[in-house]
């Protein structure tokens, strides 16, 4: 490119002023300064920004063949069980965090830094041409790609108006006019670059300044926007715990509807959670149906729906008679076709020993031919559970070592746990309201209610609005730029009202219709001839 | 007519729409076999470079020449070097002659056969082409929803944007040539369609019911159409060596290619910014590098490496054809390869 080649001002004199024999034989060296304009002039060249552009888009492509932390934590978890020793290579590589790794921030630096150098000059440049006069017209019109002649009696003032009228900048001379217009292209060009930049500066303040975090609701509870309320919560490095917006909401109602027939039969049609949503706390609370595709927002904080559950509700007895637990108990879709889940009950407070269950949550429960239970649809319409196994003995909760809900316990612990419930004994499935009698009179456990589970995102992007306005320009302004020609057209005005019309296109690739537009303006500069005749 | 009718009518027409396809193939291939050979360059007889031609050409029109030598220093800083090389005989009248003149392949001698094998197999592709228009509208019917929700309809309807864009643009300017190749692409899409992602007429899940499936889909499935086009042209390109050949020029392959990605490139920008819209609504972030999200970024960045290649000295021709069908081949990737060979979150893509 051929700006480049014109070396900024303020450094050629700079360089000037620290080496007086500049005019020495370039074998001599080049010296610091020399080496730092080299290399910003290799780093701004158009092929170096080519092969960055390669670069980046060839470093993107792990990123999509590798688990990506960010985006899939439970792959990446696998991966290192599968196989650690290929999981802790990936890691050295940074390739779990492909798009967040130094090799791949170096990478769009210096691309960035190459528009940069590439904007600047450019700029100063269009700044230049946008005063600048189209060039005087040519002797002979007849040779350019476009021309055309007619007789009439256009003098040059009135040549000069009608293109003006087109919109064309112009400048008239003796007997010619020369006009020129589609300047929007390079300011196209200028600021889809620009809006490029902008791009990469609204996402990094929304990563610094941002958080997001996602929560677990069950039908009846509620959720207050603070830290500590949510499952995971990932901010950006500039966030604090007190500037969460301070609203909360209860979940009242949760709904899916399912496609009953045909091929598409149990799939999922719409999803409904009906929230009670407080603004701040103690403002009155307002109905607010949360649908995919349609988040909450509440002041810039954007709530998801996205993802639902079954959260059967169990009542445990222990063997002194008391009651033990009871409440619903979110389970883990094991098929999503058919929402069968598997859940677990610890119950650390019972009495003579802690308990837990295996179960199975079964939302549509059918009879299969050889004895054994399936889930025939996702909604709830035959709900039972199934006990896989029950267990007696110390549980290790108060460890102090923090668990998953979804386990019933590490495999250490579970392992010196006295199974008494397990395979055979396995009974019938359980029908809300029935349960189940465990042997040696530990306790009961019953079936009581079905409610169904969310999982929120909640989201706080100061980035996304500047993201999109930067996003709207690129798009204009790259229309602009490969859309628009530069073009010039030249009128000659000879002896006895013979005037010679001329056009060129500028612009390599999007000639295409420019003899048309010409054709158009050859007849409106004409236009008036015909009340000569 | 029923929702079950007309999505029956809706897989028949598919099945014609390949048919006519076909049959458009031959005839436009026999229209080619007919007509007459070219040397590598538009008008000159000569075999000499394309850089040379361009020199001549430039040569035959010196007044361009003066009126770009007239402009200033800063305005010709302002154009690249490579493109003030080309301004002047980059003009239409260089560019593929306008459709009237219909002498492009055949020749001004053809034989009358190849003139009436162009006559047929352009009317079998129309026909074709309403067929499939037809398939589409009885499939958004018979869901009742824009169709174009899962794997199947979308191949469809990028198929559809092909064959849209191909005769398009062959009502303007003659592209007979790139009429077979086209046809194959569309009926091997379709029968790929048909034969592996098949999937019944049905409601989409819910994620997908949005009417930003028809503003982002929309504008993937029309960018998608215009950079096959441009990917047709490309694989000429480099079929076709620099000697005689029944195929048209390679400058005129490169300008037609070049038209079709100018076009596909703003949309597709925009496509992939939609994208991002429905992404903020959907699933609570704008941009997360989800699988299909990398590809469209990837095939995004390499067309943008193709356009800076048309523009860097040394890279044009050959190399800049190259870039452009390895970034074609990132978009075919990412439209077919990411559904099937990565699992992400766009559901639509389930196989
Ligand atoms: C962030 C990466 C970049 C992207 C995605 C990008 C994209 C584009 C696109 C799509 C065009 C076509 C517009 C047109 O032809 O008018 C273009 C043109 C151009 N780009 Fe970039 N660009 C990037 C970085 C750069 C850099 C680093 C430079 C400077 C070294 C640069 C210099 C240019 C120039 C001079 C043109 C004008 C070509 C012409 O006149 O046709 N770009 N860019």
């Amino acid at each position: 490119m051929s700006v480049q080649e014109e070396p900024a001002k303020g450094q050629v004199k700079e360089q000037a002023e620290e080496r007086p024999e500049q005019h020495v034989p370039r074998q001599v060296g080049l010296g610091p300064v020399g080496w730092l304009r080299w290399g910003w002039r290799t780093l701004t060249s158009m092929k170096t920004a080519l092969i960055l552009l390669f670069l980046l888009a060839l470093a993107s492509v792990p990123g999509s063949l590798v688990p990506q932390r960010g985006v899939d934590p439970d792959k990446v978890a696998r991966l290192y069980e599968q196989s650690p020793t290929l999981a802790e290579w990936y890691d050295r590589f940074q390739l779990f965090e492909v798009f967040t790794s130094a090799w791949f921030a170096a990478i769009y630096l210096l691309l960035f830094m190459s528009l940069i150098g590439c904007i600047i000059p450019r700029t100063a440049t269009y700044a230049r041409e946008l005063r600048r006069k189209p060039p005087a017209a040519p002797r002979r019109l007849d040779r350019l790609p476009h021309s055309a002649s007619f007789e009439g009696d256009l003098d040059v003032e009135e040549a000069a108006r009608r293109l003006r009228r087109l919109r064309f900048r112009v400048v008239t001379g003796d007997g010619w006019v020369s006009a020129e217009k589609g300047y929007l292209r390079e300011t196209g060009n200028l600021f889809f670059h620009i809006a490029l930049l902008g791009i990469l500066l609204a996402v990094g303040f929304g990563s610094l300044f941002g958080y997001r975090g996602n929560v677990l609701v069950v039908e009846g509870d509620g959720f207050a926007n603070t830290v500590a309320a949510y499952d995971r919560f990932i901010p950006g490095s500039q966030v604090s715990a007190e500037s969460l917006e301070p609203f909360s909401f209860q979940l009242a109602d949760f709904k899916v509807a399912y496609q009953v027939t045909g091929d598409k039969r149990g799939q999922a049609l719409d999803y409904d959670a009906h929230l009670k949503v407080s603004e701040s706390p103690g403002a009155p609370a307002r109905d607010y149906d949360l649908k995919v595709n349609d988040p909450l927002e509440i002041d810039g904080t954007q709530t998801y729906l996205i993802g639902n559950g079954y959260a059967p509700v169990f009542k445990v007895t222990d063997g002194k008679g008391q009651v033990a637990f009871d409440g619903p108990v979110p389970c883990l879709i094991e098929a999503k076709a058919t929402m069968t889940s598997g859940c677990v009950v610890k119950v650390p407070d019972a009495q003579p020993s802690q308990l837990g269950f295996l179960l199975r949550f079964l939302p549509t429960s059918v009879p299969l031919t050889d004895g054994t239970y399936a889930s025939a649809f996702p909604g709830e319409v035959n709900p039972e559970v199934q006990v896989l196994g029950a267990f007696k003995g110390d549980l290790g909760l108060r460890s102090g070592r923090p668990q998953s809900v979804y386990e019933l316990a590490p495999p250490e612990v579970l392992k010196k746990l006295t199974p008494i419930v397990m395979g055979k004994d396995v009974p019938k499935p359980l029908a809300v309201g029935q349960s189940v009698e465990l042997p040696d009179g530990v306790g009961t456990l019953q079936f009581t209610g079905v409610k169904e589970w969310v999982t929120l995102q909640i989201a706080y992007d100061p980035g996304r609005v500047p993201a999109l306005i930067a996003a709207g320009t690129a798009v204009v302004a790259i229309a602009l730029s490969l859309l628009i020609r530069r073009r010039r057209v030249f009128v000659r005005i000879g002896e006895g009202g013979a005037v010679q019309v001329g056009g060129l296109t500028r612009t390599e690739g999007s000639a295409a219709g420019f003899a048309e537009e010409f054709a158009d303006i050859v007849k409106a500069l004409s236009a008036g001839e015909k009340h000569v005749r | 007519m029923s929702a079950e009718q007309l999505a029956q009518l809706s897989d028949l027409l598919v099945v014609a729409a390949v048919l006519l396809y076909v049959f458009a193939m031959v005839a436009f291939a026999i229209e080619l076999a007919f007509g007459k050979g070219r040397a590598d360059k538009p008008a000159v007889a000569s075999s000499a470079a394309p850089e040379q031609a361009v020199a001549e050409r430039a040569e035959a029109r010196k007044p361009v020449a003066v009126a770009a030598g007239g402009t200033t220093a800063a305005a010709e800083a302002a154009t690249p070097p490579d493109e003030r090389a080309s301004a002047a005989p980059s003009d239409d009248h260089a560019a593929v002659t306008p459709s009237g003149g219909g002498a492009a392949v055949a020749g001004s001698g053809a034989t009358g056969s190849a003139t009436r094998a162009a006559k047929v197999a352009l009317a079998l592709a129309w026909v074709g082409w309403a067929a499939h228009l037809t398939a589409i509208a009885t499939r958004g019917l018979a869901v009742d929803r824009w169709p174009w929700g899962n794997m199947y309809e979308f191949v469809v309807a990028i198929c559809f944007a092909a064959v849209t864009a191909f005769l398009g643009t062959q009502l303007r300017y003659n592209v007979r040539f790139l009429g077979a190749f086209v046809m194959v692409a569309a009926a091997l899409g379709l029968g790929l369609a048909v034969k592996f992602f098949y999937t019944a007429a049905g409601p989409v899940v819910p994620a997908l019911n949005s009417y930003w499936i028809a503003i982002h889909v929309t504008a993937a499935i029309i960018s998608s159409g215009l950079f096959t086009m441009a990917g047709v042209s490309g694989v000429l390109y480099l079929v076709r060596g620099d000697g005689v050949s029944r195929l048209p020029s390679r400058a005129d392959l490169e300008r037609v290619a070049h038209r079709a990605i100018v076009l596909a490139f703003p949309l597709w920008t925009f496509a992939v910014i939609a994208g991002a819209l429905w992404a903020d609504r959907a699933w609570g972030r704008y941009w997360g590098w989800d699988p299909k999200e990398v590809w469209s970024f990837i095939t995004w960045v390499a067309y943008a490496a193709y356009l800076h290649a048309k523009v860097t000295a040394g890279w044009r021709g050959r190399a800049s054809t190259i870039v452009q069908l390895v970034a074609f081949a990132c978009l075919m990737f990412n439209l077919i390869g990411v559904n099937v060979f990565i699992s992400g979150l766009h559901s639509y893509a389930d196989v």
